[in-house]
């Protein structure tokens, strides 16, 4: 990026001139098997907030790896105020006044907010005295608005707070600029608002603030300037973002326009298939995850489940599915008690599960398409002969699953490792759906996946819904859940907090952090 | 059968115990898992003794012990560590080779005749003290004083220095510790050689100070094996584990004692006239060292006993959220 562009960029935003703080220049980056970033150019000016947007996988993590010292580029060269640069580590970069939030927090959870801000440092030399380093941490979390106990362990924390200890561990270093990765996608809005006031007051101080994100409502709300990533490469850069469109940007970052709305018919609801009553249940550390848990799914409906990760989701499919034990209540699938049941009782009765993670629970990452497909019906007619399985039958069922599902393989022989993942979410659909469920338990069906690749996946779970059957849609995306869902229920600590039929966002947030619907409508 | 006694010998037993468990406490809690402990134990008591025996300066013996089971276990850190192959199968590993090594250089070494072994004295003042006078600080080895200093150290290194927070970090999150510049495959090689350190202290306790000489494998008598059991038993702190070291080495001096007298109590002793019953009283720390292996093998049971995050699972940056 040649500095005549840069000037017209200050100029059009009719700001003092901004001298660019950082520049990578022709950063190219290969994994195995993949070119992450192929000759990308991004500039930073001081004192801005500069978002770096792109799908999942186009590279922007890794291009703010290698500024952040973790990863080192194949090609290319870093400029820091003008003078090249090159991190071996994380330390040299932090040194050098670049930090990084990472999109999973790099928290010790058993650790104290102070602990770990001081994890890495050489001061204190040997003996920790906390009493002392908590009031220098407690200074620097009040001269910033981040509120947070810094004698805290932190897995006592909220993830807000969480995320707040991970600014005040690069304030406390001195970073002048902060990249954020990814920082909403584990908040609730009000958390998203007060994030956006924290890092707009740092950028006022002159802090400069890089804010990665797959989101373009937050991008336009945040950014000043906005550069966009596709597959590796560069497609705007530094472009103001008030003068862009949302549909503008979407094409930038797909390469294609994208339609926002969803045909949604309409539909009266019919009669109960998923009851959840009163259900308790433990985490994997034995601690209560639900508590007294309740719910309804009615054939023909979509109803979402949200709330922040880490409060019973998880728990409550495996509860439904059969994995995890019930400690109390029932849970019933079209009037028969499903709750502590064999896994395959549950499957007889048409429950149809999309696990959260496709590869380790979903499929089987070393099997044949074939085989990943017909796992629900390998021991019913015509794939089973009595105790043997019929190949060709099963490679007819594979094949027309292939097609009818629009699965992207050479054949169906291929194994379900090397499918992307918007094929091999694909195939689990295609296992889950063509043995036409009553209930279909997806959770987060499509985290990760490419805007194409969830576009198809949000329309068969409405054909799903046309079709008569009851979803139930467990997801982290609000914005997927309010387009899908009739009715939206707000988990929170094991426990339901409501519902809402109109997609009320802030009523949604208020759930999520804690509130119950019956306080917000008294108006507490 | 003067339960004085009994506790004496036992504390100075659950020396050896507790050299092993402090330091495969260590190491796991900077996240390797070393099975190897009785391997390093026998590598250390047979060092110790052939050295002394050889010089006559057991104070050699005793450097030679650690030096040498501490550099064992780098094989172990080398194939974990930087290999990242399976910590279970590399410990097992370690304790066959250690094993091994130390019966075939230690022929004939039962033979060597009595060699000079480390001091014991008593305390002054502290000595006075009723009960825990004869107990802890009367007619003791230098090394069961050591013990008693190691413990708060280790304690206090852990919980309350920078060092030893980095420790805990890289064992319960390393990545997080990388991204701060911490260097995590450094800092375990260090602790996995801490570990073999200690474990080769534990056998030199053994083999000069505690029970003196060299009896081929019977030497650790599988006491590498009850210290893997009990850092799982002491939830990965050093206080706890020097608690059960100690009630462990007093419940094997009990053990052998009880066989003793022909009366018990006033009744006719069971273990002393039925053989068999005093083979199970043997088998005892055995069989509990193989149930909480069992128990703490479980990864919801190690959770909740609070074992360090990533204790068992190799670190590779950009794995895993990086």
């Amino acid at each position: 990026m040649s500095e005549s562009q840069a000037t017209a960029v200050y100029n059009a935003t009719s700001s003092p001139p901004r001298p660019p703080v950082i520049q990578m220049l022709g950063i190219v980056k290969r994994f195995p098997g993949v070119l992450a970033n192929d000759h990308a150019d991004f500039e930073v000016l001081e004192g801005e907030i500069h978002a770096l947007l792109g799908e999942n996988g186009a590279g922007k993590s890794t291009l703010m790896n290698i500024l952040a010292g973790l990863y080192r580029q194949d090609a290319g060269m870093i400029l820091l105020r003008g003078k090249p640069v090159t991190f071996s580590s994380p330390r040299d970069a932090i040194q050098a006044g670049i930090g990084m939030v990472h999109q999973h927090f790099m928290l010790v959870p058993s650790q104290t907010v102070t602990e770990n801000i001081l994890l890495g440092l050489d001061e204190p030399r040997f003996l920790l005295r906390l009493s002392e380093f908590d009031r220098k941490v407690a200074e620097v979390s009040e001269r910033f608005g981040l509120k947070v106990d810094p004698r805290a362990k932190v897995w006592q924390l909220s993830v807000g707070e969480q995320q707040r200890v991970e600014i005040l561990k690069m304030l406390y270093r001195g970073a002048e600029i902060l990249i954020m990765d990814e920082p909403t996608a584990v908040l609730a809005p009000q958390e998203i608002e007060g994030l956006f006031t924290t890092l707009r007051a740092m950028a006022a101080e002159g802090k400069t603030i890089i804010f990665i994100s797959h989101k373009l409502q937050e991008v336009m709300a945040i950014a000043d300037r906005v550069t966009v990533l596709r597959k590796g490469k560069v497609t705007a850069s530094g472009v103001p973002a008030r003068g862009m469109s949302r549909a503008e940007l979407a094409r930038l970052m797909v390469g294609r326009d994208v339609l926002f709305h969803l045909e949604k018919e309409a539909k009266t609801p019919g009669e109960v298939v998923l009851s959840v009553q009163d259900v308790y249940a433990e985490n994997d550390k034995g601690l209560p995850a639900l508590r007294g848990l309740s719910l309804e799914v009615r054939s023909g409906e979509i109803v979402g489940l949200a709330g922040v990760a880490g409060n019973g989701q998880r728990e409550l499919s495996q509860v439904i599915t059969g994995l995890r034990k019930c400690l109390k209540g029932q849970v019933w699938l079209s009037g028969e008690l499903v709750s502590n049941k064999p896994v395959q009782f549950g499957i007889q009765r048409g429950l149809a599960y999309i696990p959260e993670d496709r590869h380790q629970v979903g499929s089987a990452p070393n099997l044949s398409i074939t085989d990943n497909v017909i796992m629900k019906s390998y021991n019913k007619e015509p794939i089973a002969h009595g105790w043997m399985i019929d190949m060709t039958a099963a490679t007819r069922f594979a094949e027309d699953l292939k097609e009818a599902y629009e699965i992207m393989a050479p054949t169906v022989r291929t194994p379900a490792r090397l499918l992307s993942g918007g094929n091999l979410q694909r195939v689990i659909l295609a296992r889950e759906i063509s043995g036409k469920p009553r209930l279909i338990l997806a959770v987060q069906p499509t985290r990760g996946l490419d805007v194409g690749a969830i576009e198809g996946v949000q329309r068969l779970l409405l054909a799903q819904r046309a079709a008569g059957a009851a979803v139930l849609l467990i997801s982290e995306e609000l914005e997927e859940l309010i387009s899908l869902s009739d009715r939206i229920y707000v988990i929170y600590e094991g426990q339901i907090m409501g519902q809402v039929t109109d997609g009320n966002i802030e009523k949604i947030g208020l759930m999520m952090t804690g509130t119950p619907l019956s306080q917000i409508e008294t108006g507490d | 059968m003067d339960p004085i006694i009994i506790l004496q010998a036992g504390v100075a037993s659950g020396t050896v115990l507790l050299f092993a468990t402090i330091g495969e406490l260590f190491a796991e809690r900077a996240g390797v898992l070393n099975l190897g402990v009785e391997g390093m134990m026998l590598i250390g008591a047979m060092s110790a003794f052939s050295i002394a025996s050889a010089t006559g300066n057991p104070w050699l013996g005793l450097l030679v012990a650690m030096l040498a089971a501490g550099l064992i276990s780098q094989i172990h850190a080398l194939i974990t560590i930087t290999l990242q192959a399976d910590q279970v199968v590399s410990g097992l590993s370690l304790t066959f080779l250690g094993t091994g090594i130390s019966l075939v250089l230690g022929e004939g070494l039962s033979k060597a005749g009595t060699i000079s072994l480390l001091p014991n004295f008593s305390i002054p003042l502290l000595a006075q003290i009723p009960l825990l006078g004869p107990i802890f600080f009367t007619n003791q080895s230098i090394l069961v004083y050591a013990g008693y200093l190691l413990t708060p150290l280790a304690w206090y290194y852990i919980n309350h220095t920078r060092p030893g927070a980095h420790l805990r970090a890289v064992g319960e999150h390393p990545a997080a510790a990388d991204s701060l510049g911490v260097n995590v495959q450094g800092l375990r090689y260090f602790y996995v050689f801490v570990g073999g350190v200690l474990a080769g202290l534990a056998g030199a306790t053994i083999s000069l100070a505690i029970s003196p000489g060299w009896f081929s494998e019977l030497t650790t008598a599988g006491q590498g094996w009850i210290a893997v059991g009990l850092v799982i038993f002491a939830q990965w702190d050093p206080l706890r584990a020097a608690f059960g070291s100690y009630t462990f080495g007093a419940l094997r001096r009990l053990i052998l004692d009880i066989q003793g007298p022909t009366t018990l109590l006033g009744l006719r002793n069971p273990f002393y006239y039925n053989p068999y019953w005093g083979f199970f009283l043997q088998m005892l720390p055995y069989a509990f060292t193989i149930i909480v292996l069992v128990i703490g093998s479980r990864e919801a049971v190690r959770k909740r006993l609070g074992a360090p995050a990533a204790l068992g699972t190799p670190y590779i940056r950009g794995e895993r959220g990086l």
